[in-house]
């Protein structure tokens, strides 16, 4: 190395900082580029440092490039540039500029490592818990954002401690704190105050919980913050972070998540639609024709300048879907088969068949410019049919698909199969499926498990992939990727 | 020129053209002129993007010259075109003459016979000026390609002529409905902003600013409307600019309050599918057989 490193109290960290939070949003999935870095540092010095939201935004507008990765970022630059450093409450209590301060504590955060935990007043007992249940009522009833994040940061600090036996032990639980605070309590006398403000009651019930989510969502923040503090940021990003919608597991979503990847669905569909009509268009130059290559030619003495081609012909396929959707793997039957119907235009025909231990058509459910909300309702109602005895029974359902449903199979037919194949031991009808799969143009099966768990306990995953080609369709990402490929 | 100071100076700039801002758009557009790189935007139909663009000209009084991607724009449409009917009277014109071909050949790929067309016509100009390139997600994935030297270097490269380097930088605007991704090249090159629908107070005073004679109180229950409305798994959600039409419609009407049966009646003005609005009706408990 020509020139040694410079001595380390003239390095603020906070260059180091930026390149580890970086590094961490290259981990979490975004693909932040060496230009992209370089802009954000001259996004850094363009900007004046006094307000935490500008910075946070002008990082934003130089890294992120996508909008579904902003909730990834925002954990993250919450966790890097921490807006309070340790308990923090004095320091917001005592001067309300604390912005600068805090900003300015980012590189401490770092250096000065954890900050002792047992602030004096800072008990748990029966009292404090009352008295800060009453100050976050007034709180949440008047709408104080800074005051919420005080009390946000309070309580995972007071409630939320589980004092370890030695340094850098200690840990904080924004489940506990959530468990002793039950800022749910609160609801039903929050809704009371805000109809005393004068609004309906519908909507003082949905700001209500809108509030108590907003502040669960703070102490949840908070508390990877201090953890961030203790152990380090690149811990906490690499273990508790979720990662973006587009990329969670099927298998792992939560209620919230359900409801946000239903309205992921139909934008969706419309990219994916656009982008298919695009590539059709890019390739919508037939075969050579020949007679008339060699026509045009004689006006040219023989030499063909310009190549006529035939008009290509649009293929269509039909498509038909066949889906498990016992417990395990409802979700993912259910958006791969709303997908599936959002793209109905560019297929003939679509049909679609639920199983369990029995088969099911649910293909009327899906009627052109129906409810999205509706259509869910409908699927789940009828998840019932498609089960006589209760357990998962893939054997069972292929045969009777195959015996009742027979004429749904034809040489132009796209045969789709979702499930985890996890059959509970029972037979697996690899014949009846082959011949299925024989009959018609291509086959697949989209398992919604992660590759590895393929052939654990009772998942006949390999045996049915030797039948029908078998990929791994873990969120929607990848989903996309395979209807598109499909078409 | 520095387009603007401080993210807080582009906000009060734009806010006095009519254009109000939240933090990160006042922040996004201080940067883009600041830094001199291009400014991606992408968000649902209707929150403004194109406006944030008009408003950028307006506020710094520089000229707008926009460039409406559609699917088949190439580049004779994008950069420049030879004024080929002009060069062929050219060559015929000097046929009597005793000029050799050389010199012709010369003559006719100058700036004379050279028609630009929007990229071009923004780089070369030496005024402040504002560059849109509206609903860039509509064109084919070439074009992005011819984006690209433009976006990086602000530069066009005409084979004949050799090439033009911007000597005042634009302000570049990129407006997308995310119907299609965009190359990770062209993102790269620019900063981005997603925009939103906007928070209630916001939007209240858009739509206040917007439409003259709006009492405070339907303006509030309109919002208030709209931001349920949004909050529903509806095909397309209202926009701002269906938000501002609502409030028209109100004052046409002389509707002073909003209430279910006036909800009922103007629907249309912001829903504009029938399962939205069945959806919107069965949701919001409105009476239907009222109407």
């Amino acid at each position: 190395m020509p020139t040694p490193d410079p001595p380390d109290e003239a390095r603020s960290g906070l260059l180091d900082r930026h390149i580890a939070f970086l590094e961490a949003l290259r981990a979490a999935g975004l693909p932040v580029s060496l230009a992209e870095d370089l802009d954000a540092v001259a996004v850094l010095t363009a900007l004046p440092w006094d307000d935490r939201a500008v910075v946070r935004e002008g990082y934003a507008a130089a890294v992120v490039k996508r909008h579904a990765q902003r909730p990834t970022f925002d954990a993250l630059f919450d966790l890097y540039f921490p807006p309070l450093v340790g308990n923090g409450a004095d320091r917001l209590g005592a001067d309300e500029a604390g912005p600068e301060d805090s900003e300015g504590g980012d590189a401490d955060a770092a250096a000065g490592g954890p900050q002792d935990g047992d602030v004096p007043g800072a008990r748990d007992n029966a009292e404090a818990l009352r008295d800060f249940r009453e100050r976050l009522e007034a709180a949440m009833t008047a709408g104080d954002e800074q005051q919420l994040a005080r009390l946000a940061a309070e309580a995972v600090g007071r409630f939320g401690a589980m004092p370890g036996r030695g340094p850098g032990l200690s840990s904080w639980s924004a489940y506990t704190a959530l468990q002793r605070v039950a800022p749910g309590e609160i609801v039903d006398r929050l809704v009371q105050g805000l109809l005393a403000e004068g609004r309906g009651d519908e909507e003082a019930r949905r700001a209500a919980a809108q509030r108590v989510g907003g502040f669960t969502r703070r102490v949840e923040a908070d508390a990877r913050r201090r953890i961030g503090e203790e152990k380090g940021a690149e811990h906490v990003a690499r273990t508790a972070l979720r990662p973006s919608i587009d990329r969670l597991d099927f298998l792992q979503m939560r209620r919230t998540d359900l409801e946000q990847m239903r309205r992921e669905i139909y934008p969706l569909a419309r990219r994916l639609a656009t982008r298919l009509t695009q590539e059709h268009h890019a390739q919508r130059r037939g075969p050579l024709d020949f007679r008339r290559t060699v026509r045009a030619s004689v006006s040219t003495g023989g030499v063909p300048l310009t190549t006529h081609h035939k008009p290509k012909r649009p293929h269509r396929s039909e498509l038909v879907v066949l889906c498990d959707v016992s417990g395990s793997v409802a979700n993912f039957a259910q958006f791969t088969l709303l997908l599936v119907f959002a793209l109905r235009e560019q297929f003939t025909k679509v049909r679609a068949f639920t199983f369990i231990d029995h088969v099911h058509e649910v293909t009327h459910h899906f009627k052109p410019g129906a409810d999205v909300v509706d259509v869910m309702a409908d699927l789940a109602a009828s998840a019932s049919h498609a089960a006589l005895w209760g357990r998962t029974n893939y054997g069972r359902a292929i045969e009777k698909f195959a015996e009742q449903h027979a004429d749904a199979i034809g040489p132009r037919t796209s045969l789709l199969v979702l499930g985890d194949a996890r059959s509970n031991y029972s037979d697996l009808a690899l014949t009846t499926l082959a011949e299925l799969a024989g009959q018609c143009r291509h086959a697949w099966w989209l398992n919604p498990e992660h590759r590895r768990h393929w052939d654990t306990g009772d998942s006949a995953a390999s045996r049915y992939a030797d039948v029908v080609p078998m990929v791994e369709c873990r969120n929607l990402t990848q989903l996309s990727e395979l209807v598109h490929d499909l078409l | 020129m520095t387009w603007f100071s401080s993210p807080s100076d582009a906000a009060d700039r734009l806010g006095a053209t009519g254009y109000l801002t939240d933090a990160a758009t006042a922040t996004t557009t201080y940067l883009a002129g600041a830094l001199e790189k291009p400014l991606l935007i992408e968000g649902p139909a209707g929150v403004g993007k194109t406006e944030l663009a008009k408003a950028v000209a307006r506020a710094t009084g520089a000229d707008l010259v926009r460039l409406q991607c559609y699917e088949g724009l190439d580049e004779a449409r994008a950069l420049y075109e030879w004024n080929y009917k002009k060069q062929l009277l050219r060559i015929q014109a000097s046929q009597g003459s005793d000029a050799t071909w050389d010199e012709t050949h010369d003559d006719i790929f100058t700036d004379e016979f050279l028609l630009t067309r929007p990229l071009l016509t923004a780089i070369r100009r030496e005024e402040p000026t504002v560059l849109l390139i509206d609903e860039v997600d509509k064109t084919d994935v070439e074009v992005e390609g011819l984006l690209l030297e433009v976006l990086s270097d602000f530069q066009v490269t005409i084979p004949e002529m050799g090439t033009v380097t911007a000597v005042r930088r634009p302000f570049v605007v990129l407006t997308s409905n995310a119907t299609r991704e965009l190359s990770e090249a062209v993102k790269r090159r620019c900063l981005y902003l997603h925009l939103e629908y906007p928070d209630a107070e916001r939007e209240r005073e858009i739509v206040v600013s917007q439409v003259p004679g709006l009492e405070e109180a339907v303006a509030t229950q309109l919002v208030a409307m709209v931001a349920r409305l949004r909050e529903l798994e509806l095909k397309k959600a209202p926009s701002i600019a269906e938000s501002v039409d609502w409030a028209r419609t109100l004052i046409a009407l002389e509707i002073s309050d909003l209430d279910d049966d006036a909800v009922n009646a103007t629907l249309g003005v912001v829903l504009k599918h029938v399962s939205d609005q069945e959806r919107a009706v069965k949701e919001l408990r409105l009476d239907r057989a009222g109407r």
